[in-house]
This record gives structure tokens, sequence and C-alpha cells, in this order.
């Protein structure tokens, strides 16, 4: 799970990672009030989204006068923003973050992910701050200071000594700089965090560190046990199809193609869509019933399938383990009783009790269902069916 | 001959008498798994599926000497339950547990590692030897016994190539499911590995998926430690880009861990890889003749 920035921050101060001082704002005239609080006369608006690149994108806004503040967070909120990191359709600014503006002296990077190689969380620091970052690890990767943290023995000075020579600091920053990094270090740990990112963190004027930008994701498996953060979810930075899915335990993404996917398990729902791509068609969507195909999330499948009008065929792909086919081809059926399908759904249905539940479909004798043989018949029979050749 | 589990293996089972464990012990004893009994703390004296139940790991290996342990613990509490597990002595941990805590995974395989004991998972169907024995919950009919080892991330995607592979006429030697989570117990270089060793192995097949840069690493050791043919798909090649909020996932990786990514990298390796996932079994037969 993703958060904002500004909610970032608050957990960045709960630790003593230093940021700006700012508030949230939903509206222009929220937005001024926040900013006179603040006080000063330098101030950045931010739009709020889950996704990196806004300030290229017109999302990070310098105001010179409350007026200007104002001004701008009416001018964002209701924009939609495209940036390299939300995909073409954009998203929809709904708040804004008005924040200090800082006195930058120097930008630079600073990160923590897991290395899943290493199995242990990496702090990475770079002197290329606010730049463009990927750009730079692939082209000049030693400009990139990397150290692994062994959790068993914590975050230690040796660490931190390594990324502040490696940033070229002098003796005073460095002290100023192993407080921020240890501070962070305990952050993400604390947490269950993914990937924290701070892009820039800046030196002031006064030798200060602080976090201008703060990117935080978490490990889902792991917000059962931080409820304050569960709580900082923002539905609206979420697809409601996608949403409506994981309450009956689907996993679903929608894509641009016309061949519908339910399929069990989310490996062999990737190669589905593949084999459609391969056998000349476009997937609809990615959708992971899970283990438990019965005729209720199966109906559901359908329903969010068919939510979407592109859709001129449906290929379910399930190998039963454990669920036997049987009792799948009898939930297709009963799904097919409770939502209206009107196009064609091939099915595949192989593994244990295959053969009778061939022979349920069969016996059903219901015009849009067409039963399939394995796994490559039946992406040619839905591909043929989407284009109207069934 | 195969590799990790065999018909002498004698496996307990934490989270014997939940519902899960409960099933899936059935389904492995009616494969012809040793079972020789189970651990639920509070449950210990009693006997569940014929079998004993014991409080705690020690006891359980103490009584019967097991050397493998199939774990369904729930999340919040499966990394103590593998860390028990390396305390008391066991080789091989599998664990089926779906949605555990990526910290909680990252201390339990570094104790795990310390104790020596080799782990398999969390989030995967296990492990199966055919028709000797299976340690997990996949259907254990579609595997037949062969010459070919299989190595996969992903569960369904498993059997689809046991069954494309036994279509064929050919079978399986050993399965392992890895599983996809972040912290991974053995992972596709030391099971390559195994297999490379074993001599009843006669093909490798290998399945990955996009993300992260094991599949890289693999075709890596594969260039320089692999003999025998292996046999690749990678899923997820029409995945959307995914959207993103940082960039320091990328960084660490090097790469976005694409499929073509990773096919371009297996090929470069002496890969026979394959872009249908249904092309896997065909693709096998050739490489064995
Ligand atoms: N409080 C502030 N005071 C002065 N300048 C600021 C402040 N906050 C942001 N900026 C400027 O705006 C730029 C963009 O802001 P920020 O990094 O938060 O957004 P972003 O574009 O989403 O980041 P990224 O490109 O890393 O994804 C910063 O590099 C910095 O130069
Ligand atoms: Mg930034």
């Amino acid at each position: 799970m993703n958060i904002h920035e500004y909610q970032a921050k608050e957990i960045f101060r709960k630790y003593g990672v230093p940021t700006p001082r700012g508030g949230v704002a939903f509206s222009g005239p929220e937005a001024r009030k926040v900013a006179e609080e603040l006080g000063g006369d330098l101030w950045v608006v931010k739009a709020q989204i889950h996704a990196g690149g806004r300030g290229k994108a017109g999302g990070v806004k310098l105001a010179r006068s409350l007026d200007e503040v104002e001004k701008f967070a009416e001018e964002l909120i209701g924009t939609t923003l495209v940036t390299h990191q939300t995909g073409p359709e954009g998203k929809e600014v709904k708040k804004v973050y008005i924040e200090e503006g800082a006195d930058i002296k120097s930008e630079y990077y600073l990160g923590m992910v897991l290395d899943r190689a290493l199995e242990m969380p990496v702090m990475m620091a770079s002197t290329e701050g606010g730049m463009e970052i990927e750009e730079v690890a692939a082209k000049t990767p030693e400009k990139i200071i990397k150290v692994a943290i062994d959790p068993t023995i914590g975050f230690q000075g040796f660490h931190a000594r390594k990324l502040a020579f490696g940033l070229g600091l002098g003796k005073d920053e460095q002290k100023e700089f192993i407080k921020f990094a240890s501070a962070l270090y305990n952050v993400y740990m604390d947490n269950d965090a993914e990937m924290i990112e701070i892009n820039p963190l800046i030196k002031t004027g006064d030798g200060k560190f602080l976090a201008l930008d703060a990117k935080m994701g978490f490990d889902d498996n792991a917000l059962y046990r931080h409820p304050d953060i569960s709580d900082m979810r923002d539905l609206d930075e979420e697809e409601p199809t996608e949403i409506e899915a994981k309450k009956y335990g689907l996993s679903y993404i929608k894509l641009d193609g016309d061949v519908g996917c339910m399929v069990n398990g989310a490996g062999l729902a990737m190669a589905t869509m593949d084999i459609i791509k391969h056998e000349g068609g476009e997937p609809a969507n990615f959708l992971d019933v899970g283990g438990g195909a019965n005729p209720d999330t199966v109906a559901k499948g359908f329903e969010i399938i068919l939510s979407d009008p592109n859709v001129k065929s449906i290929f379910v792909n399930i190998f039963g383990g454990i669920v036997r086919c049987d009792r799948i081809a009898n939930g297709i059926l009963q799904a097919t009783q409770k939502v209206e399908v009107n196009v064609p759904v091939v099915v595949r249905l192989d593994g244990t009790n295959a053969k009778e539940a061939a022979e349920i479909l069969r016996n059903a004798n219901i015009k849009n269902i067409i039963p399939a043989e394995n796994l490559e018949d039946g992406a040619k029979k839905a591909v043929a069916a989407a284009k109207g050749e069934a | 001959m195969s590799i990790l589990v065999n018909k002498d293996t004698k496996v307990i089972v934490q989270g014997f008498t939940g519902k899960e464990g409960t099933f899936h012990a059935q389904q492995c004893m009616d494969y012809g798994t040793n079972i020789v009994g189970g651990v639920t703390p509070n449950k210990g004296g009693m006997t569940h599926l014929g079998k004993p139940v014991f409080n705690t790991v020690e006891e359980a290996v103490k009584a019967t000497g097991a050397n493998v342990s199939l774990i369904f613990v729930p999340p919040a509490f499966v990394a103590d339950a593998v860390m028990e597990a390396a305390d008391a002595g066991i080789d091989l941990a599998v664990i089926i547990t779906e949605g555990a805590p990526v910290r909680d995974m990252m201390y339990a395989k570094m104790y795990a590692t310390k104790k020596g004991m080799k782990t398999i998972g969390p989030n995967c169907p296990g492990v199966i030897t055919a028709e000797e024995c299976k340690i997990g919950i996949m259907p254990g009919f579609i595997f037949k016994k062969g010459n070919v080892g299989l190595i996969s991330k992903s569960g369904t995607l498993t059997y689809e190539a046991a069954n494309q592979v036994c279509n064929e006429g050919l079978g399986i030697t050993t399965a392992v499911g890895i599983g996809g989570d972040p912290i991974i117990g053995l992972s596709y270089k030391e099971l390559l590995q195994m297999f490379e060793d074993d001599p009843e192995t006669e093909a490798i097949v290998m399945i990955g998926e996009i993300g992260g840069d094991l599949e890289i690493q693999a075709a890596k050791f594969i260039k320089e430690n692999i003999k025998k043919p292996v046999v690749a798909f990678i899923a997820g090649q029409t995945a959307p880009k995914g959207k993103r909020m940082g960039h320091a996932g990328a960084i660490i990786s090097g790469g976005s861990g694409t499929a073509a990514e990773k096919m371009a990298a297996l090929e470069e390796a002496g890969v026979k890889v394959v872009k249908s996932p249904a092309e896997i079994g065909k693709a096998v037969r050739e490489v064995l003749s």
C-alpha cells in the first residue's frame, strides 16, 4: 500500500526525520488558511497523488503570496496530472499539500528498499538528487552509494559514514546526516515499509538536512499490525472495480483488450494473457479467482469482467487441483444463471475430474458456452470468438 | 533418485490440527508421504489423523526422528514456526502459508540459514517427488514419474507445466514451487544445481515471472554450471507496465524485471525459452530427443 507525501511526512516527524512544516488542503480557501498559519513569504503547493514526477508535470508550484497559494491550489485540485509514473490516463488531484518554501543549498537522493538478492534492507544515497535517478543508476552506477544493513545489528555508525563520505559531506554535516539517516532506518523497520524515497533530500543554507519529498510504500502483509497506517489508505487512488474485486477475494486489473480472462492463480493468469496475445488477441483484464473458484466468486468474476464494455469473449481457464473441476463446472453453470452472460464463454477445465466437468458442460448445452480441450485450444477459441469467428 | 525428498523422508506438520493442515496432511498421507506426526501448541498428547500431536517441534523430532516440516501456521505466527523448526534441527521446512510479513520472513530465513535448515516458500505449493512423496498442496495425480525436474515461482503454472510434460509421455523427478514472495527459501540457483547433480533428472523446466531478478541470476548460473538442457517460460510478457511511485526498486535490481529482459538473458545462456505457455511440454520433448 502506498501513501501520500503529506502522510509520509507525518510519520517522518514522529521519528525525528526533519521535514519542512506543512499542511494538507482540499480547496483554495483551505490552502490559503494553511499558508497563513505557516507564516513566511514563500510556500510550495504540491499536488497529492500516488506517483512521482509531479514537478515536471506541473504539479508542484512555488507561491510568493497568499493569493498565489489560493490560486495554485484551485488550479491543481480537480485537474488530472499525467506523469511518467501515472500511466497515460493520469491521476486526478483531490488534495494539495502546502509547505513552507525551503532554502535549497544542495539536493541529494536518499532511499531505502529491500534488496531481494541480499535479503536485507539497503539504504542508497546519491549527490544526483532531484534528477532522473533511474538514469543515473543505469548510466553511472558509481554515483549511487549503497549500504546493506543486516537487521540483526541494525543501522550502525559505519553504515552512515560510508554514505556520508560517498556524498562528500564535511565533518559538521556528517553529524547531522547520521542523525537523519538513522531516524529514517527506524521509520523503515518499525513500520514494515517496502520502500522509502526522499528525492530530493536537501541541505539548507544553515547546514540542516530536510526531506523535501517523501514517498512511502508498505508491505500489505504487515498492515494488520499497523492500524494507524492502514487508516491512511486512500481509496481514491485505487480503481473502483479492483477494490470491489478484492472484497470477494478476487484480484482484478483492467486492461485495454477485448478477451476477458478468468483464471485461478496469478502465474497462470499472466500466462493466459500471454497466450491470448500469442494467438493474435488482446486480453481485456487480469483476473485471479484464487483457490476458491466457487459459484459466488465465479459469478462475481463474470460481473466484473462484463462491466467492461469492450469485452467480446471470455476465456475461463482453470487448472483444478484441490478444487475439483466438476464442482467448478457446476459453479460456472450456476453463475451464468445469476449473471446474464451475453458473450461467448470459452471454458477450459483441466486437472482433477476434468472429464466429468467436460461432460457436465456438454450436457448443459448452453449456447454461449464453448468447451476447450487445453490451454492452446481455449486461447484460440476465445480469440476467434472475440473476432466474431466462433 | 530425486532431489530433497523421497519415500524415506519423515515429515511433521506444523499447524497440524487446523483446517488447512488437516485437509492437506490427509491428502499427503493418501499420496504415500510418510507423515509421522504434527505440532500444535497446547494439543500435545492428542492423536490426529492417527498420528501423534506434540506441543513443540523439539518433542516431535525427538519422538519421531522427523527431518522435514510442512508448515500451515497462519501468517502472523509463521516466522516463529519456521524458527522453531530450525532450532529443533529440522533439515527442510516447506512453508505453504500465504501472506507472511516480509520483515518476519527476513529474520526467519537468516536464522534458518544460520542453523543449516533449508526452506521452501512461503506462499508456494510445496515440493513433490513423483509417486513417492508429496509435501505440499499440489494435486498429486498429475505428477507421473519420469526424468524432468521442475522449478516454478507460480502454483497453478507448476501444475500446467507438469501436466504438459506428462501428456508428452514424459514424467517428473521432483517438482518444487519456490513461491514468488520477496524473501524465499531455495531458489532457482540452488535447485538447478541439485537437479544437475541428480542422476535421474535429464532435463529441467524453469517457470519464472516478471519482477525481481532471480531469473537473470539463474541465467548467469546456468551458463556457467548447468550442462543438462533447460526449458523456460516467463509469465507476464503482456503484463502492463505497473503504475509506480518511486524509483528505489528499479535502482536496486538494476533493471525493470520485464519478461523480455529475462527471456533474452535465458536464451543467451543456452536455455530453450518458449513464448507460449502451451509449448512447455513440446519443448521438453524436443530437448530430450
Ligand atoms: N518545500 C519546498 N521548498 C522549495 N522547493 C521545493 C519544496 N518542495 C519541493 N520543491 C521543489 O520541487 C521539486 C519537485 O518536488 P518533489 O520532488 O516533491 O516532487 P516529484 O516531482 O513528484 O518528485 P520525483 O520527480 O522525485 O518523483 C523538488 O525537486 C524541489 O526542487
Ligand atoms: Mg521528488
